[in-house]
């Protein structure tokens, strides 16, 4: 593909843009929300894992006597035998083989908390009791938790096969990066860690599955389904034909990446109800999720090199990046493209170097948290122009605005090869400035200070890269370990009815919390002419869908947003054709309007949309011959705008072109004995196109916002140097509460993408995106210290104090 | 395991129930009642999605066991909407978007009544301290305080 053509937007949209109440609203309200822990079937069967109490260890044997002597246990599944039932997981890690990765750990268990077995019973607590007299004998191996020594050749390795504890390692270069550090006059200089933190949604996975032999069929009920076009994978995890099995979505109390196609829980439940020939359900605990859960945030380590010009003028950034993968490394490096995405955030810069290092090491395995890698490019790259700014004695407001890509640059390639559709950043600065009173605080700050009060001020601007193409499954690899894959489609189907209701089918599992069925309620009442309540929005199992990817880098919206602009066009046009017979009009003089039909010129003459369906549904051999019966249109919406990596991965080509911006400006008031943190002012403003549904983006930008004060100040999955997991429950991983959380001010400005139906950016994940980078401005505006490691709890930043004085 | 015969007032009906000495509140009022509208975040009296009223007192039905209910008058989010009509916290957390993924919101809406019904004049810093006691991963937070504020003016209105 090459570049799309640029849309004309409509000057005048009727629902687009209107912060209507959430269609999905009153069921949840009523705790009606048919959660899969809600889901329940006769004769059905709950699972408990059994999990590792070693972090490192070879399985000597296992003992399930005393488990299966108890009474309502039905089977038991172990290390020792998982692979006669199951293939291994899904895996687009990059050798599969040398890493590989079943459901529960075989051989040798690789962090603490992996499944040893698995016990079917007739209640959870039943097969929680038998999980605990399963006795498994270890030898105990070293434990590996640091990224760094995970490098050294003395290692523990965690994978045999690998033969070193580095699955990927591969430097990048994006454009001229000697020649512009050659051309620097100042180049700043750092190190940074990124902790580990996770979406931890208050709802854990669950699956519940039913095999049927007669038929062969397996369905599973999820509250995980994504990458629905990749769920072939699954079945031959399963080992059962991919038209055999049907996975049905419910909605997801949560995931924030959490539940992004996490697979293991159903791979689980399903091999359990092969086994018993009963359904099974298993839902995770809160224990299962943090220490078992395969969605782990990012956990690097940065060496960071950034080059400019004495007036503050960005040249290029070198980056030497560790991540810390855990035990497995489901996505691969995939954390990075979202990284290399934006990787010069919204300024100029010519080049770019990324010398990649992923490591394995007795911890749980990453996955995906709201950002998937790209709040920490954002974080480290704002850390580094905060940096420059001191190192140049320069405001740190104003060495951002004189880098700015300016609105005529549009569409601006950066060095990696990905595009910035479009943006207006000095826009959104001006707004969050004006927004925050910046001015005004900087005073109010001096005389703050006069009386002793530690105030700091941090301001970020970053850059929200939104719907990802599979090209950056593989663009890693000279050769793609599996296919060269591009497809990540989204698909809908709308079917009016005889008395003109409209419903419109999803296919994926896309009810996490975003507003999937506002936005799609929303795009059919603008498409249609309908009421947004009226519209009905119901999910389709995996197994009769179409192709569809489901929320992930912020790309539902768009997504599904062209699959219903797409299907109503072609009912539009059937539409058309029944009216014009019905109007005895030739249809080219017909003019859609307000939700019906009527003849150019005479408005009277008209037929609504109902009045259409009635004759499309009843009245076939009034119609033309080849009308055929029902108003019913599906549309597969493929990726917009894709563009393939050059062989020599200098380029990576487009894979995510569709960058909101955003400007965050903090005021904290710090307490330089106890380290806590306490938030005068907060100002946001956001730039994600075309709003669909201003509330639920404020919503979004507020809940994002207060998650990135999260991983900046309080969570972490803490691994000890044994690899005990210190953080195994809300107690210890501590997630911010009502009074841990700032009021926002929250500002939206609208660039709209020239790409996308009614110029839309996504925007689940950008409070999080942002947030890291102005609080530890802040902090650090307060306290005269120099954040380089999150998050910054407390504790640290009491001991940065003491180290500075 | 010993079971225990309990009896328990829910949402205004009497119950009867033969339980588990073990089975926590929270499973009996979803998986013996069929009330799932109490949900289960983390059974460890962390999270506050389990919260259900006991005598109008929020309690975390996670860590309570049911055989302790006996007797008691427990209130949970279905009690709220019983026919087509919603309460005004519910209408005033839609308008508000006080809530995304609907999981945290239960237990939102009944520490939310509990609060306004001890204080119905309550400020916002007074909401967001009342609420700290649930989490949400969702919202921030914000717009829970809203709803609360708003829906708190709508019920002392309804009153007067
Ligand atoms: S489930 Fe009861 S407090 Fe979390
Ligand atoms: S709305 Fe999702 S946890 Fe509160």
């Amino acid at each position: 593909m090459t570049v799309p053509e640029v849309r004309q937007h409509p000057e005048h949209l009727e629902w687009v843009g209107k912060s209507i109440p959430r269609v999905e609203d009153p069921k949840f309200l009523r705790g009606r929300g048919n959660y899969i822990d809600d889901y329940e079937v006769p004769n059905m069967l709950e699972v408990a894992v059994a999990r590792s109490t070693m972090a490192h260890a070879k399985i000597l044997s296992i003992d399930t006597s005393a488990a299966e002597a108890v009474p309502g246990v039905v089977a038991i599944v172990t290390s020792e035998n998982v692979t006669d039932h199951v293939n291994p997981m899904p895996d687009f890690g990059p050798s599969p083989d040398k890493h590989t990765w079943y459901c529960l750990a075989v051989d040798k268990v690789r962090y603490m908390g992996e499944g040893v077995a698995v016990v079917a019973a007739t209640s959870r607590a039943i097969a929680e009791d038998a999980a605990e007299l399963i006795e498994v004998e270890y030898e105990p191996l070293e434990p590996l938790t640091d990224l760094l020594e995970a490098l050294e050749d003395d290692a523990p390795l965690i994978h045999e096969a690998l033969e070193s504890n580095i699955p990927f390692q591969r430097n990048f270069t994006f454009g001229d990066v000697d020649g512009d550090f050659a051309a620097a006059d100042v180049i700043v200089r750092d190190t940074l860690w990124w902790g580990r933190s996770g979406g931890q949604p208050l709802e854990t996975v669950g699956a519940v599955a039913d095999y049927d032999a007669a038929t062969g069929m397996m369905t599973i009920h999820v509250n995980s389904m994504s990458f629905t076009h990749f769920l072939f994978l699954l079945a031959n995890t399963l080992r059962v034909p991919s038209n055999k099995l049907d996975l049905q979505p419910h909605p997801s109390g949560g995931s924030f990446g959490a539940k992004f196609f996490e697979v293991k829980t159903a791979t689980i439940a399903a091999m359990m109800a092969r086994i018993t020939g009963r359904p099974v359900k298993f839902m995770q605990d809160r224990l299962d999720n943090i220490a078992n859960g395969d969605h782990h945030g990012s956990d690097r380590y940065y060496e960071v090199e950034l080059a400019a010009k004495a007036d503050g003028t960005l040249l290029s950034t070198r980056y030497k990046v560790v991540d810390n993968y855990g035990a497995y490394i489901q996505f691969g490096v995939g954390q990075h493209g979202n990284s290399l995405a934006q990787a010069v955030g919204p300024y100029r810069m010519s080049s770019i170097g990324y010398d990649l290092t992923a490591v394995l090491t007795n911890k749980c395995q990453q996955g995906a948290y709201r950002g998937f890698g790209s709040e920490v490019g954002n974080w480290i790259l704002e850390r580094m122009v905060d940096l420059m700014a001191r190192e140049l004695d320069m405001d740190p407001v104003d060495i951002r605005r004189m880098n700015f890509i300016q609105p005529d640059q549009f569409p601006y390639f950066i060095p990696t090869g990905n595009v910035y559709d479009s943006g207006d950043y000095e826009a959104v600065l001006n707004k969050t400035m004006e927004l925050s009173d910046y001015k005004g605080w900087r005073e109010r700050q001096a005389e703050m200070r006069a009386e002793g009060r530690h105030i700091g001020i941090g301001v970020c601007t970053c850059q929200e890269r939104s719907v990802f193409s599979a090209t950056e499954f593989w663009f890693w690899f000279d050769e793609p370990v599996a296919a060269p894959v591009t497809s990540a489609p989204e698909s809908v189907t709308l079917k009016v009815d005889a008395m003109g209701a409209v419903t419109a089918t999803l296919y994926s599992n896309a009810s996490w919390g975003n507003s999937p069925e506002t936005m799609v309620a929303q795009f059919v009442a603008e498409e249609l002419g309908v009421e947004p309540e009226d519209v009905s929005v119901v999910y389709g199992g995996s197994n009769q869908g179409m192709p569809a990817t489901g929320p992930g880098g912020s790309r539902f919206t768009i997504m599904v947003g062209g699959a219903v602009e797409g299907a109503s066009q072609s009912i539009r046009a059937k539409a058309a054709k029944i009216a014009a017979h019905l109007l005895e009009a030739n249809e080219d003089d017909l003019v859609w309007e307000n939700g019906g039909f009527a003849v150019r010129g005479s408005p009277d003459q008209r037929k609504e949309l109902a009045e259409i369906a009635l004759a499309a549904h009843m009245f076939k051999h009034s119609l033309p011959e080849e009308i055929e019966t029902g108003l019913e249109a599906s549309h597969v919406q493929d990726h917009p705008y894709t563009t393939m990596p050059n062989p020599e991965r200098t380029n990576l080509g487009v894979f995510y072109p569709f960058v909101g911006h955003a400007s965050h400006v903090v005021v904290v008031e710090v307490d330089p004995e106890t380290g806590r943190v306490e938030f005068l002012d907060y100002a946001a403003v956001h730039d994600c196109g075309t709003v669909v549904n201003p509330r639920s983006v404020g919503g979004q930008v507020i809940g994002g916002t207060v998650q990135g004060l999260g991983s900046t100040l309080y969570e972490e999955f803490l691994y000890d140097e044994d690899g005990v997991l210190r953080t195994p429950s809300f107690a210890e991983y501590l997630i911010p509460s009502a009074m841990d959380s700032p009021t926002l001010r929250v500002g939206h400005n609208e660039t709209p993408s020239p790409y996308t139906p009614y110029g839309i950016k996504g925007g689940g994940e950008a409070g999080r995106m942002m947030a890291p980078s102005a609080i530890c401005a802040a902090i650090d505006d307060a306290l005269g210290i120099r954040i380089r490691r999150l998050p910054a709890t407390p504790e640290r930043i009491v001991e940065m104090v003491d180290a500075k004085d | 395991m010993s079971t225990h015969d309990i009896t328990v007032t829910i949402n205004g009906a009497m119950t009867s129930a033969n339980v588990e000495s073990r089975r926590s509140l929270a499973d009996f009022l979803r998986h013996d009642v069929g009330l799932v509208g109490t949900h289960i975040g983390c059974e460890q009296g962390a999270c506050g999605a389990c919260t259900v009223l006991i005598g109008g007192r929020s309690v975390r039905s996670c860590i309570m066991f049911a055989v302790q209910a006996d007797g008691a008058d427990i209130q949970t989010v279905e009690s709220l909407a019983p026919g087509a009509e919603m309460h005004p916290l519910q209408e005033a957390f839609r308008r508000h978007q006080g809530l995304q993924c609907g999981f945290c919101t239960p237990g939102m809406l009944l520490r939310s009544l509990e609060l306004i019904n001890d204080n119905p004049d309550l400020t916002a810093e007074e909401a967001r301290e009342g609420i700290s006691s649930n989490m949400c991963r969702c919202t921030g937070y914000q717009y829970i305080v809203d709803a609360v504020l708003d829906a708190a003016a709508e019920m002392r209105a309804e009153e007067g």
